[in-house]
């Protein structure tokens, strides 16, 4: 991570070259006052500033390429992000060649796939990037016909002088180009403006994915590679105590089998390094298949570890953390959620007096609820290619945060950061898991030790079993309604293993004259981190499930409830820190009101349940409907409203709706991983229920709301509001009200 | 050596039998479109077609394959093939597209058997195939546009 010293300055630097051969390449830097995302707020505490570049080839005979520096992972940033590129340099988009940018976080500035981020984070300095070439493309012909540039056009990839009618391509410029100084005053389009970015694009890499081309960490090959697996604890509480390879050595194509240590003794964690198991045995032969057979025949012993403390942290932000002991297991974690929720938590906001109302209410309602702990199961198991030689380390790697890697794998692998070369795989799917990089770590301890190139391959069992899991959380939320049917207190409670979910400056707070927000949490040695929308995916189930059944026990419309609360809430807020803008909450409000017909729905038979939320900077609203048959639900349509500022692509936008919208669906029905002695007891898709194709809506109708705000995110905020919106449809549909996720086990039960 | 017929050409491979088909496709042949997800048909992102049948290449021994027609996402350029690449593309169904070559296999074995797939009928044909990204609707609405087009 390069970080400036002088965060005063504003001003763009370029780097402009030329390319063997005639043309130019444009890199540039850009400085921008970003506001830290509370997804990633740990990571980026230490960096108001984050300094970022986009990149740029143009050839001789007018060939343009893009450079995506992101990770993708299927939220199509390969695709949206250079569109951004190209609106400024005024080129034709179906001529453009995009490639992936490979780890060079000095050159990009910023390569993070997280937190819903790319748009808002390089929103302005990519459209710079793009701006700034076509200037000087528009200056190099202005010298070359000795005109002003004020008489010039630049579009599709070509300059035009209309008076004299000349023209010449930007490959014909770029050498000229690439010679003149960096303009130093840059002038981008306004929003409103665009001729690309909120048109639909397809995919750049769309072909290629329909045909089974090698994108994928896992698909990756290379002369003389071997194929290594680990092994692992069978359970969280346990590590390595001793292990014996005899015969697993003996198995054909198996070349060695070993120990490793994943993190060094000491070392000091920073943010995406997890808590994974440390001490690893590791198999390495021929093929795949070799390998896990030879596996089998290792012969291991493992044992219960004590508590132990690490440090965690960088710069001045260090903390110690313990880490309990001992198997944990699901039931035993209810019992102690319950536990704790009888027992005062910390007082994580407060408004006016609720102990008051609560005592005045005439009625009071109060409901608890409680998720699982998730895995993410991305399609594609976790693995890593590294070959680390004298001269460099080259790792082809699926990860969503390389820009935050450098530390570990120079400390842990002891590698000159300058050695470090690593291509951004095509990730098969993240959904937060890529974020914990320590698999490119063990990768890399692999290839060391047996001095050849190796590719790490997870099983699903693996993958599934040695999660950094969604936490498992438990939240009560109770209201105090007086004789008038007004609500007059709200109270939150709740908290998690290990971190509680509670936004407790999210609405409704702001919204209500007396308010308290309460949580608490529980040491676990569970591994757990970031899943997409990381604690609203629990809070807004459990918070837009209470809204719902308050609206009903008042007699309120929900959806009338809610816009009420927040016209409350904008004419007189209460409390200083009200996270969200109750406009643009409303507008999504009302506008899945208007869409989906709210009050007079088109299918009589079907039962309709809506939810909202605000994370990560943007507004959802869904309205769901479901039919019950054979006592399951069938989803049939949904109507969602969006406000993410201006849609980039809303080609790939509406896809990555559709898809947390389905995500929801799954998890909040099927979705849970238990323990049981420290042991997750699914460890693949026969035991873990996944929604598949039958139960999948039938149609989801997707509106964004028009306006001209910069973009803010979109890969996380449409998930956590369908958990609820499918609650809020199956109490319609069943009369009974489900608390406890997944639903499943309780509609199998009745 | 196991003689394995795939895409309409030989390869000769040393694998034990018990080798699943997806690990001598993958590892030994080299073709990497078909998928590793689950191991134990589950996920369906290994499906490939045995005799214009569609298979989980991860449960399916290579000895079972030995003298059969086998056909992976590369070799599908037969006419119904094209077509489903095409609706793929045309609706834009790939989001991190890891399970799409396994969704393709399937998806066209059914318009093999069913040229007119109703929507039942591709639940139930697609049952096998888990899509994370959850491009379900799109795959369901790509198949029907795939039949228009043969």
């Amino acid at each position: 991570m390069e970080k400036s010293n002088n965060i005063q300055s504003r001003r763009s630097f370029l780097k402009v070259s030329s390319i063997t051969g005639g043309g130019m390449m444009i890199g540039f830097s850009w400085l921008a006052n970003l506001i830290p995302n509370e997804a990633i707020a740990a990571a980026v505490a230490s960096k108001d500033w984050i300094a970022l570049t986009g990149f740029i080839k143009i050839f001789p005979d007018n060939r343009i390429t893009i450079l995506s520096p992101n990770p993708e992972f299927g939220q199509n940033v390969m695709t949206s992000l250079p569109m951004m590129i190209a609106e400024e340099l005024e080129v034709d988009w179906t001529k453009i060649n995009v490639e992936q940018g490979d780890y060079d976080t000095p050159r990009f500035k910023r390569q993070f796939t997280g937190g819903s981020q790319a748009m808002r984070t390089t929103w302005k300095p990519l459209r710079t990037a793009g701006a700034t070439a076509r200037l000087m493309l528009l200056q190099a012909a202005a010298n070359e016909w000795n005109v002003p540039v004020a008489e010039l056009t630049a579009s599709n990839g070509f300059v035009k002088h209309k008076a004299s009618n000349k023209t010449l391509s930007y490959g014909a410029l770029a050498t000229a180009a690439s010679k003149l100084p960096t303009p130093e005053k840059i002038s981008l389009k306004k929003n409103g403006e665009f001729s690309l970015i909120g048109t639909p694009q397809k995919n750049v890499e769309g072909s290629k994915l329909v045909t089974g081309k090698s994108l994928f960490t896992m698909d990756y090959k290379h002369e003389g590679m071997l194929i290594a697996m680990a092994i692992r604890p069978t359970a969280f509480g346990m590590k390595l105590k001793s292990f014996d390879a005899t015969d697993a050595l003996k198995m054909p194509g198996i070349k060695d089998v070993f120990e490793i240590q994943v993190y060094k003794d000491g070392y000091v964690k920073a943010g995406f390094d997890t808590r994974t198991f440390n001490n690893l045995v590791v198999v390495v032969g021929n093929t795949t298949w070799e390998v896990m057979n030879a596996r089998k025949k290792v012969n291991i012993q493992w044992e219960a570890f004590q508590p132990y403390k690490e440090l965690a942290g960088t710069g001045n932000n260090k903390r110690e953390d313990t880490i309990p002991a001992g198997l944990e297991s699901s039931d035993e974690h209810m019992k102690q959620m319950y536990e704790k929720q009888k027992v005062q938590g910390k007082i994580l906001r407060k408004d006016g007096d609720p102990e008051a109302a609560f005592a005045k209410a005439k009625k009071v309602i109060e409901k608890t609820y409680s998720a699982p702990f998730l895995p993410h199961n991305t399609m594609e198991p976790i693995s890593c290619f590294a070959h680390i030689t004298e001269e460099k380390a080259f790792f082809v790697a699926p990860i969503q945060i390389p820009e935050m890697m450098k530390q570990s794998i120079t400390t842990n692998l002891d590698i000159p950061a300058e050695k470090i070369e690593m291509k951004l795989a095509r990730m098969g799917g993240g959904f937060g898991r890529r974020a914990y990089g320590h698999y490119i770590v063990e990768a890399g301890l692999i290839s060391k030790k047996m001095k050849a190139p190796i590719k790490l391959i997870y099983t699903r069992e693996d993958d599934m079993t040695n999660g950094v899991y969604r936490p498992s959380y438990m939240v009560t939320y109770k209201a105090a309604i007086d004789e008038k049917n007004n609500v007059t207190a709200i109270h939150i409670k709740g908290g998690g293993i290990p971190e509680n979910a509670i936004h407790e400056n999210r609405f409704p707070a702001g919204a209500f004259e007396n308010y308290l927000a309460e949580g608490w949490d529980i040491p676990s040695n569970i591994t757990i981190g970031a899943f997409r929308a990381p604690r609203s995916n629990f809070i807004a189930s459990a918070e837009q499930s209470f809204l719902d059944e308050l609206a009903e026990a008042i007699g309120k419309d929900p959806i009338d409830f809610r816009i009420e609360l927040l016209k409350k809430a904008k004419a007189n807020p209460i409390g200083k820190n009200n996270e969200y803008d109750a406009d643009r909450y409303i507008g999504v409000l009302e506008l899945v009101k208007e869409k989906s017909n709210w009050g007079s729905p088109k299918n009589k038979n079907a039962k309709r349940g809506v939810a909202a939320y605000f994370c990560h900077n943007s507004y959802a609203a869904h309205v769901l409907e479901l039919t019950m048959k054979d006592g399951q639900p069938v989803v049939g349509n949904i109507v969602s409203a969006l406000d993410c500022g201006v849609v980039v692509n809303p080609e790939g936008a509406k896809n990555m709706v559709e898809g947390a919208i389905v995500d929801g669906i799954g998890n909040v029905l099927f979705g849970g991983l238990r323990f049981e002695k420290g042991v997750p007891m699914q460890k693949n898709f026969n035991q873990y229920r996944m929604i598949r194709m039958k139960e999948a809506p039938k149609k989801i109708d997707i509106h964004f709301v028009q306006n001209n705000v910069d973009p803010t995110g979109l890969g996380e905020p449409p998930f956590p509001p369908i958990f609820a919106a499918f609650a809020n449809a199956l109490y319609k549909a069943t009369g009974k009200r489900h608390y406890h996720q997944p639903f499943i086990k309780d509609l199998n039960k009745s | 050596m196991i003689q394995l017929n795939i895409n309409n050409k030989v390869y000769e491979v040393d694998a034990s039998s018990d080798m699943p088909l997806l690990w001598a496709i993958r590892d030994l042949v080299g073709l990497t479109g078909t998928k590793f997800g689950c191991g134990m048909a589950q996920c369906g992102a290994c499906t490939v077609h045995v005799d214009g049948t569609p298979v989980r290449s991860c449960s399916f021994p290579v000895a079972a394959a030995a003298g059969k027609k086998i056909t992976t996402i590369e070799g599908m350029t037969e006419k119904i093939g094209e077509a489903v690449k095409k609706a793929w593309i045309e609706l834009q169904v790939p989001q991190c597209g890891y399970c799409q070559s396994g969704q393709i296999m399937s998806a066209t074995a059914l318009l093999k058997s069913k040229p007119h797939p109703t929507d039942a009928d591709i639940d139930a044909a697609m049952q096998g195939n888990l899509c994370r990204c959850g491009t379900y609707q799109r795959i369901r609405s790509a198949i029907h546009r795939a039949a228009e087009m043969i």
